[in-house]
């Protein structure tokens, strides 16, 4: 796969990665080793110098960091809204004050160290893990920036580092996404706080070109999101209906991209000066239907633009007719002696203008007499908003035969020209699913009336990050325009594999009713002369051409590379030795092994699951609802597009693990016990493993046990040393085919030593082998006859429904499509932590967005073949890699806390249901409504209501109900199957919450491996109350 | 140049034709038997139309003033292109009709008709519709599909320059159209690509109507898109039933991002109807006769909102002719 790096960038990668992993490490060690702490603290300290401006190396860890991050709190508090939450949570004393320090600006320093200082008291060893929290975040600030520098710096001598750097900035925006979940849940205010750098803070000038052409320039901290600038702009402009308008920035020569305000600016923007245009996004279809004249003439100048540009072709008589309008707003009346005859052409109407056309102009100005500049704009875009290409978003593709078409994003839906000429049309509600890979872009689309199976439409971009930038375009606009709300990526489903890009701002509904309660006289604001627009614009980006700065920030970029290197480096030592601590620690928690076990197998049973690729033009699985768009992306994509990436690899290594970090942080606020020592592995355990990550984010609860087998994950991951997408996913390395040449011809066939999960199915069972027996001769000698064998069984228990001979070649060349399918499972487990991380947020608007973003159910059929054999198979492979202890726990308290949902299944819409009770102590309940497409060997059955299971499983401390409804019945000559499975897990506050979910998935995955959880719903209820299940 | 028709001369169906007249100039609610396009989409904001603007939107739509008709070459009963073999084309039957349908044209809607002097070199020169496209005051001249149908163009160009109209000539060697292919709904247009419109012809219309979606739409059973339908009202597109028709119908509903309502009649050939908005009368509907097709006509009775006219044209229909062929409607600005 892509495991081929230059050895030098192999280093680089080596030592970033372990950066972040260090930092990790430390807290948790922290919690188990006070003492400890300091000196190591300080050494990565020392690692941090070249970076950190002068550390006081004999301070305590602690202070040293509360010292540091208290004058900026400010910044930090952007970075860390969960935790501050958290702490909210936490501190008994004032719960309620915290958020609103948050937003208070600079008092928020003060308090907040005090409220630090007091919890320091209360709980002594949680403060220490703050800090080292605080520090590592500071860490990862780093690391980001550096990442992000880095190319910049390179810039003069390589070319492809261009490239390298947009995968980087993926793979941050990657990690933003889930920022940004966490800002939207925690609150948006911060960002809209108006940051008067008050110290040290470093600002960066903005500058934006108006849509009236003239510039607006500001200082921005450097950290700051895209909301702030945005806000900014629109306080300037004095324009309230901002949900329509959105910032550019423009890459390279002409590749547009609209500036995400959730995201910190820096990291969408590569180079200095920070230079934005002012535009319209999404083009309202009916103007008349804007609140203010003011909105309506922003609209105005951006059709005037982009009519003069070309982009908005016009005939002639349209553009005569809307140049008079043009005129009568800008200079009114005409007036004979005022405008002489030339007066018009200073203006200019259209791309190419005639002579003829500004007679034409000035004679339809004339007839305009006594329209105010307000009427006159709104006759303008009443005429305008009828042209076809009005608010189509234009980008270039070609189709499956490689014919050149354009792909036109609008409020409605997805064009497809050829030429001029529209030659489809795929409306929003005729789409279930959008999707990119590598720079293939994808809509899966309703089957029509008479067709049972939807198709998926390929389409080729020129690049990959063309073909993001569409998805992206389409994602916004179906949000905006179709949606009532825009669903939040975490919440509101997550069987969606892939990227969590969501639009985050409002949707015309929610903009209406918001414009809807504007209450002021209607602002004054001056009509520049469209002269100078017109005049200067043509398109093209303005003022990227100050070639000054951008040299200037290069330099600086280069430098702080620089530092960076140092920087990770050094942790990377640390972070040998912290790993080789860890293996020591595992051998003596072998209960814990089981979860990570489980873990690995639920992974590893995922990863073959689905052998299906994703062709063009083919009938394609897994979810439908477009909204919750996958985004399927590989590591194997880039490489191919542009081998150069490969060697810095490193970078989305980083950001991953900062923003693994940064969720980690979330979490931990969140966690009710003082001692959270697992957080600081997790970055590490999900690389090892998309299981692990997702259970334990997905878990709200505190669990000390948990640490020790991630400590395993840990080492596991360590020598596995993922190999992540650009998107920061996993790639597992499989032992290189000439390995298998040492095998004897007769074997090789049936020994898999190449497999992709070899390896870590190896470790996997080392390690437990190891912790079983302490003998590691032992261990050594029966796990690679495990490893074997389970490799060997995955392909067998994968192809058991679907085909037989599947051999090794077979699985060469579905190695891809696993890898996709593995993607795809950690992009769900992605989402089920988010969604555990959210549930506390708003149960209700989990219900509402969910209901809102739901197209109808669509009818389909179940699978069952598949399910019994695959389920036995599961069980027996699982036997045989689980030693004794494992099964037993998973065997005997089983909580599924878990819904599923088949992911094979072409077509399904879930719909949740969440009760909220409230109970004793924990109440988990999950609830799934599968429909299913019918499967291509399509197996339909038409009993209606057959309730086909109901188990309940009790044990000592957790009282687990499961109830499992499989209904089946027919509609419309289109099975429909529907499995409900509500889990309860009701128990003491000493729970192990997240073994319960774990064991729930993985029990889950067990009995339907071709099922994926499709969401987890953690209640936690202080209070009492009865639980009905239905 | 120039006929005067008098209105005695259409007296046979003028009375008849005067009982459905019901003036009604606000478009109102549809008779609900017609069967409505499903609504997919998100609907439209409604299309509230100010005052100005491009082609009027549909309170204009159908609004018509001047017309291009060309007289028939008596070549057109043995020369004229046809897609079928049959019964020969009764000459002065077909002038009768042709009489008749510009009578209505003139006479009964007010229309000033430009009438061209028939070309015995030219048998098909009196299907005016298929040389030239226009909309609102822009006029594309074709090149038609058939080489032999080419040079109709010349007259048409005189014809519309003397209309003051902008003109768009048709050069490109590689491109094809006929004006038959093309259906302008007041919104958009959709061109057929048919065995007489080409890819690139569309790209012309295109290039030429730049406020408008133009979609292309495959034909294959038939000589045109407009031989199964046309529009028959603002909003309203009358469709024949036969498969090839439904399945064109259902490519333009997914193309379009307006939504239509449909009114579906039996005969294909019926589909085929002028609408016009007549200031004095409101919805005026040419459609083929009853003695034609008897259940298609029952259908536009239906259409209570409408001033119905039947034409008949038995013999233009011989050689593929049908009723919106053999005119070119041009609405110029009052000036």
């Amino acid at each position: 796969m892509t495991t081929e790096v230059g050895s030098e960038t192999e280093v680089k990668k080596d030592s970033e990665q372990l950066g972040p992993d260090k930092a990790k490490d430390k807290p948790e060690e922290t919690s188990g080793t006070p003492g400890d702490q300091k000196s190591r603290e300080t050494s990565s300290g020392e690692a941090q110098d070249s970076s950190v401006p002068a550390p006081t190396s004999q301070s305590s860890p602690s202070s040293q960091k509360k010292e540091k991050s208290s004058p900026e709190s400010k910044g930090i508090s952007r970075f860390l809204p969960p935790w501050l939450k958290k702490q909210k949570s936490y501190t008994l004393a004032e719960p309620r004050d915290e958020p609103k320090k948050k937003a208070t600006g600079e008092e928020q320093v003060v308090e907040e160290s005090v409220s630090q200082a007091l919890e320091g008291v209360a709980q002594p060893r949680r403060s220490l893990e703050e800090a080292t929290e605080n520090r590592q975040n500071d860490k990862e600030k780093h690391s980001v920036s550096s990442a992000e520098i880095q190319p910049s710096k390179e810039d003069g001598k390589e070319t492809e580092v261009e490239e390298v750097a947009e995968k980087k900035e993926e793979t941050q925006e990657e990690k933003e996404k889930r920022e940004t979940k966490e800002v939207q849940t925690a609150e948006i205010k911060i960002d809209n706080i108006p940051k008067k750098s008050p110290k040290k803070i470093k600002t960066v000038q903005c500058k934006v070109m108006l849509l009236d052409g003239t510039e607006y320039s500001c200082d921005l901290e450097k950290r700051a999101k895209g909301q702030v600038l945005f806000d900014k702009v629109c306080e300037h402009l004095n324009l309230l209906e901002k949900d329509y308008f959105g910032l550019l920035f423009y890459e390279n020569s002409e590749q547009k991209n609209w500036l995400d305000s959730s995201k910190e600016i820096k990291r969408q923007i590569r180079s200095l000066p920070w230079i934005f245009t002012f535009n319209v996004k999404f083009y309202p279809p009916d103007p008349s239907q804007l609140t203010e004249d003011i909105t309506r003439y922003f609209l105005c100048l951006q059709l005037r633009q982009d009519i003069v540009s070309g982009r908005l072709p016009c005939s002639f008589v349209t553009h005569a007719l809307l140049g008079s309008y043009t005129l009568q707003a800008e200079l009114g009346d005409h007036d004979p002696g005022e405008h002489s005859s030339d007066y018009i052409s200073e203006f200019q109407f259209a791309p190419n203008q005639t002579q003829e056309m500004e007679e034409k102009v000035a004679e339809l100005h004339k007839t305009h007499r006594g329209l105010t500049p307000a009427q006159a704009d709104s006759q303008f875009l009443e005429n305008a908003k009828r042209l076809s290409m009005y608010g189509v978003d234009l980008h270039h593709a070609k189709d499956s035969e490689g014919v050149d078409i354009m792909l036109g994003v609008c409020a409605n839906g997805l064009l497809i020209y050829k030429d001029r000429l529209r030659i489809n049309r795929f409306a929003w509600p005729k789409i279930l699913k959008i999707s990119y890979k590598r720079s293939n872009f994808y809509i899966k689309v309703r089957p029509a009336e008479l067709e049972q199976f939807e198709s998926t439409i390929g389409f080729k971009l020129p690049n990959h990050r063309a073909a993001k930038r569409l998805w992206k375009v389409c994602v916004e606009h179906h949000t905006f325009f179709r949606l009532l709300s825009p669903e939040q990526p975490p919440k509101a489903k997550f069987l969606t594999l892939g990227s969590k890009f969501r639009y985050s701002g409002r949707t015309q509904a929610q903009t209406r009713q918001a414009s809807n309660l504007i209450d002021r006289p209607a602002p004054y604001f001056e009509r520049t002369s469209s002269k100078r627009v017109s005049r200067s614009l043509d398109g093209a980006p303005m003022g990227i051409s100050d070639q000054s700065l951008l040299r200037d920030f290069s330099a600086t970029g280069g430098q702080a590379a620089g530092d960076k290197i140092i920087d990770l480096e050094a942790a990377g030592q640390a972070k040998l030795k912290d790993g080789g601590r860890e293996e020591d620690e595992s051998p003596l928690k072998t209960p814990q092994l089981e979860l990570t076990q489980d873990g690995k197998n639920f992974f590893l049973q995922l990863t073959h699951v689905h052998p299906s690729p994703l062709p063009i033009h083919s009938v394609s699985s897994h979810l439908t609802n477009l909204s919750p768009v996958p985004e399927i992306d590989m590591l194997s994509d880039i490489s191919e597009e542009d081998p150069f990436e490969e060697p810095l690899l490193t970078i989305p290594d980083i950001s991953e693990c900062n923003s693994m970090e940064q969720t980690s942080d979330h979490n931990k606020t969140r966690t009710a016990s003082p001692i959270n020592t697992f957080e600081p592995v997790r970055p590490l355990a999900s690389r090892g493993s998309p299981a692990v990550e997702g259970r334990i984010h997905g878990t709200d609860y505190k669990s000390t046990e948990l640490c020790v087998s991630f400590s395993f994950f840990r080492c596991l991951s360590f020598s596995v040393r993922s190999l992540l997408d650009e998107d920061g996913y996993i790639t597992l390395p499989s032992l290189p085919d000439v390995c298998i040449s040492f095998l004897p011809p007769g074997l090789q066939h049936y020994i898999p030593i190449t497999s992709p999960s070899f390896i870590p199915s190896f470790l996997l069972v080392f390690v437990l082998l190891l912790s079983a027996f302490q003998s590691i001769p032992f261990s050594l000698t029966f796990s690679l006859p495990l490893a074997l064998s389970l490799c060997y069984l995955e392909p067998k228990v994968t192809s058991f429904s679907s085909s037989n001979g599947n051999d090794l070649n077979d699985k060469a060349e579905e190695e891809e499509v696993e890898h996709e399918e593995e993607e795809a499972q950690q992009k769900d487990l992605d989402k089920t932590q988010d969604d555990l991380l959210k549930h506390q947020a708003s149960i209700s608007e989990l219900k509402r967005n969910f209901m809102e973003s739901t197209p109808e159910p669509r009818p389909n059929e179940w699978e069952k073949r598949r399910i019994t054999p695959l389920s036995l198979q599961t069980q027996g492979r699982h036997a045989s890699r689980a030693e004794g202890p494992c099964t037993g726990v998973s065997d005997a308290d089983k909580p599924p806390v878990v819904k599923t949902e088949m992911v094979t299944i072409s077509d399904a819409t879930q719909r949740t249901e969440i009760s909220t009770k409230e109970i004793p102590i924990v109440q988990t309940e999950t609830k799934t409504i599968t429909y299913e497409s019918s499967q291509l060997d399509g197996n339909a059955a038409g009993d209606a209501g057959v309730l086909v299971s109901a188990q309940t499983i009790t044990s000592e401390s957790i009282s687990t109900t499961t109830t499992t409804h499989i209904t089946k019945m027919v509609k419309g000559g289109v099975s429909e199957t529907r499995i409900e499975k509500r889990i309860v897990i009701t128990g003491d506050a000493d729970i192990d919450h997240d073994e319960a979910l774990a064991q729930a998935i993985k029990e889950a995955k067990e009995q339907h491996p071709d099922m994926s959880v499709t969401r987890v719903v953690v209640h936690k209820e202080t209070e009492l109350a009865e639980e009905d299940e239905d | 140049m120039e006929m005067c028709l008098v209105g005695s001369q259409w007296g046979a169906a003028g009375p008849r034709a005067a009982l459905y007249a019901l003036p009604a100039p606000a478009a109102a609610a549809r008779p609900s038997s017609l069967s409505a396009v499903p609504a997919v989409r998100p609907p439209r904001p409604s299309p509230s139309r100010s005052m100005a603007g491009l082609g009027g939107g549909l309170a204009a739509f159908g609004r018509c003033t001047h017309a291009v008709v060309r007289a028939l070459p008596e070549s057109l009963c043995r020369q004229a292109l046809r897609s079928v073999a049959g019964p020969e084309v009764d000459f002065a039957r077909a002038e009768r009709e042709y009489q008749l349908y510009v009578g209505v044209l003139r006479g009964k809607l007010g229309l000033q008709v430009l009438e061209l002097p028939a070309d015995e070199s030219l048998p098909d020169c009196v299907f005016v519709e298929d040389v030239a496209v226009v909309c609102e005051e822009t006029a594309l001249l074709t090149r038609p599909g058939a080489p032999s149908r080419r040079k109709e163009v010349e007259a048409m160009k005189r014809a519309l320059e003397s209309l003051n109209l902008n003109i768009v000539e048709m050069v490109d060697e590689n491109a094809t159209l006929d004006g038959g292919d093309v259906l302008f709904t007041g919104r958009e247009f959709f061109v057929g690509l048919s065995r007489r419109t080409n890819q690139r012809g569309a790209e012309i219309l295109a290039d030429t109507f730049k406020d408008y979606a133009v979609s292309t739409v495959p034909v294959h059973d038939s000589l045109h898109l407009k031989s199964f339908c046309s529009m028959a009202g603002p909003n309203l597109i009358a469709i024949g039933s036969s498969e090839a028709a439904q399945k064109a119908l259902k490519t333009m509903q997914q193309m379009s991002d307006h939504r239509y309502d449909k009114l579906t009649v039996p005969d294909d050939a019926a589909a085929n109807c002028i609408y016009l908005n007549v200031p004095s009368k409101g919805h005026v509907l040419l459609h083929r006769a009853p003695e034609e097709f008897p259940d298609s006509a029952k259908v536009f009775e239906k259409l209570k909102d409408h001033m119905l006219i039947p034409i008949a044209a038995t013999e233009l229909a011989k050689v593929d002719g049908s009723l919106t062929c053999c005119s070119v409607l041009i609405n110029k600005a009052s000036e």
